[in-house]
């Protein structure tokens, strides 16, 4: 079979060079951090090596270099979310993200408000949630997940004091694609400002924070060939101006006395203190790279791949896969368990064979109890993986079974 | 390896112990694998039955098997003071940092139950 982009892209991926345990380095866990084409790489040794020096504050060449390579990393990842300049923050991560928009958001609920999120939300978009909700007396409510890892809307959670909805677009564990435009109308129905993360879907497909109208939009860099380090609020930009900032500190603000100090302007406001200017530059030209291939592709070949990547495995016997049956709801993840041996020992098998896949709860253990699952392993799949991939994961399973007969 | 596979297929001391003098749940956090040991003592506070509960792959688990049998016999003075070397020796393989892990979740757990019986603190030994 081949699929819409060419193997060759490999040799983009100077990792892909290297052997594991003698063998190639085949690569299943995208989902947790993607690698890096050089061209990113590059990017971050050419910044050091000719243009470093600090942004938004030097009259010199170097400064103002860099100034405008990290503002325009800005504009090239607004251009790829269809959104507006002054609307991208660049944080540390999708972590990062969703508490700046909980510490300044959640802070401001009143004892009774509702947060409404899902029961198969990554810990990033529940634990600060939940811990905030704490502070202010607000509840938490989910949105409930069926056997198959779907999620079941329904309608009465969203009440007239639900203030907050923080949905995850693709479940990091089972690869579910949730409905987030249907949650996003239902949210605003009542009111409530609607947080997407975006974490699994951004690097994965097409995405249009205007089409879906969503409030905010979180996602990190290093899972889209990217550096690590790096990861971005998209916010609207009426809701962003009337917010408090996260962070205070240099660079955040306009003027300061020892009294009071007034913030800066969109985006800076909430970017506070000295960046991660390398990250961010290099972090626009992997979105460059991703944007040259094409985000339609990248959506096709992953789907493609996916679909591969279902009929093998189940055709290799013993082997359990969770999530959605119907693979049109299916991003390039799959979580499966091997006979009943145990994840990190699969992967610990496949490890010696080259093979790197996920084994444990994926950061989501209330979604795992739900599941009636301690772990499982999952593959994660990007435009860099391709059948022959697949084929030696098969194979290396068989290798599993053997050692554990 | 054959050994490791072979405690892991066959664990001795699975199961709990009714009134136990020591009981202790611990956890792995990179996973979730969950143990809990049972531990009875006689007068001489010398370990005279151990067992252990849980699911978990097959180091943590034939560690798990491996060193109860070892520390039975030991006073728990004695079992507090075992190094995580002592675990390493029993497996005998090359462990990657992430699988230590996995082998030393027992002992963590037998160390932690009998700090926890003395009323004393536990210090991780890092």
């Amino acid at each position: 079979m081949k699929t819409l982009i060419p193997k060759e892209i490999k040799n983009d991926f100077p990792i892909f060079k290297r052997k594991i345990h003698g063998k190639s380095l085949v690569y299943l866990d995208s989902a947790s951090s993607s690698q890096k084409p050089k061209q990113v790489i590059e990017a971050l040794s050419n910044y050091y090596e000719k243009m470093h020096a600090n942004i938004h504050r030097g009259i010199y060449t170097l400064s103002e270099e860099a100034t405008l390579a990290y503002e325009d990393a800005h504009r090239k990842v607004a251009r790829l979310i269809n959104a507006k300049f002054k609307e991208i923050i660049f944080t540390k991560n999708t972590t990062e993200s969703i508490n700046l928009l909980a510490y300044s958001l959640g802070l401001e609920l009143k004892k009774g408000d509702e947060i409404l999120l899902t029961e198969m939300e990554h810990h990033a978009n529940l634990v600060p949630w939940q811990q905030i909700a704490k502070r202010v007396g607000a509840v938490v409510k989910f949105i409930k997940v069926n056997k198959e890892g779907e999620l079941i809307v329904d309608e009465q959670l969203f009440t007239k004091k639900t203030k907050i909805v923080a949905v995850t677009h693709i479940s990091n564990v089972l690869g579910t694609i949730n409905p987030i435009a249907e949650i996003i109308g239902k949210g605003h129905k009542v009111g409530a400002k609607v947080v997407i993360d975006a974490a699994q879907s951004i690097p994965h497909m097409p995405f249009d924070v205007k089409a879906l109208d969503a409030d905010f939009v979180a996602f990190s860099s290093h899972k889209m060939l990217g550096p690590t380090g790096i990861g971005v609020l998209y916010g609207k930009q009426e809701l962003l101006e009337q917010m408090t900032p996260f962070l205070y500190g240099g660079d955040m603000i306009k003027e300061v006395t020892l009294e009071d100090s007034t913030f800066n302007d969109l985006p800076w406001k909430f970017e506070a203190g000295t960046p991660n200017i390398a990250g961010g530059i290099a972090f626009g030209t992997a979105v460059e790279y991703l944007t040259n291939i094409g985000m339609h592709n990248i959506e096709q070949h992953d789907k493609e791949l996916l679909k591969y990547a279902h009929e093998q495995l189940s055709k290799v016997k013993g082997i359990t896969i969770y999530g959605p049956k119907d693979l049109k709801k299916k991003s390039s993840i799959i979580a499966f368990n091997f006979e009943d041996i145990h994840p990190h020992d699969v992967s610990s098998i496949l490890d010696t064979e080259g093979i790197a896949i996920r084994g444990g709860h994926h950061c989501a253990m209330p979604l795992m109890k739900i599941l009636n699952l301690q772990s499982s392993c999952r593959l994660s799949l990007y435009l860099y993986n391709t059948t022959e991939d697949i084929d030696a994961l098969v194979k290396a399973l068989e290798k599993v079974r053997k050692v554990f007969k | 390896m054959e050994e490791i596979l072979e405690h892991y297929k066959h664990p001795r001391n699975k199961g709990t112990i009714t009134n136990p003098d020591i009981q202790f749940k611990d956890q792995n956090t990179l996973c979730g694998d969950e143990i809990q040991v049972y531990l009875k003592l006689d007068k001489k506070k010398m370990i005279t039955d151990i067992k252990t509960e849980g699911k978990g792959c097959a180091i943590s688990q034939a560690a798990a098997s491996m060193l109860t049998d070892a520390v039975k016999g030991k006073t728990i003075e004695e079992a507090r003071k075992l190094k995580n070397e002592f675990v390493f020796d029993l497996l005998q393989i090359q462990l990657s940092p992430v699988r230590v892990k996995c082998a030393l979740l027992a002992l963590f757990a037998v160390k932690k139950g009998i700090y926890k019986y003395l009323g004393e603190h536990y210090h991780d030994e890092e």
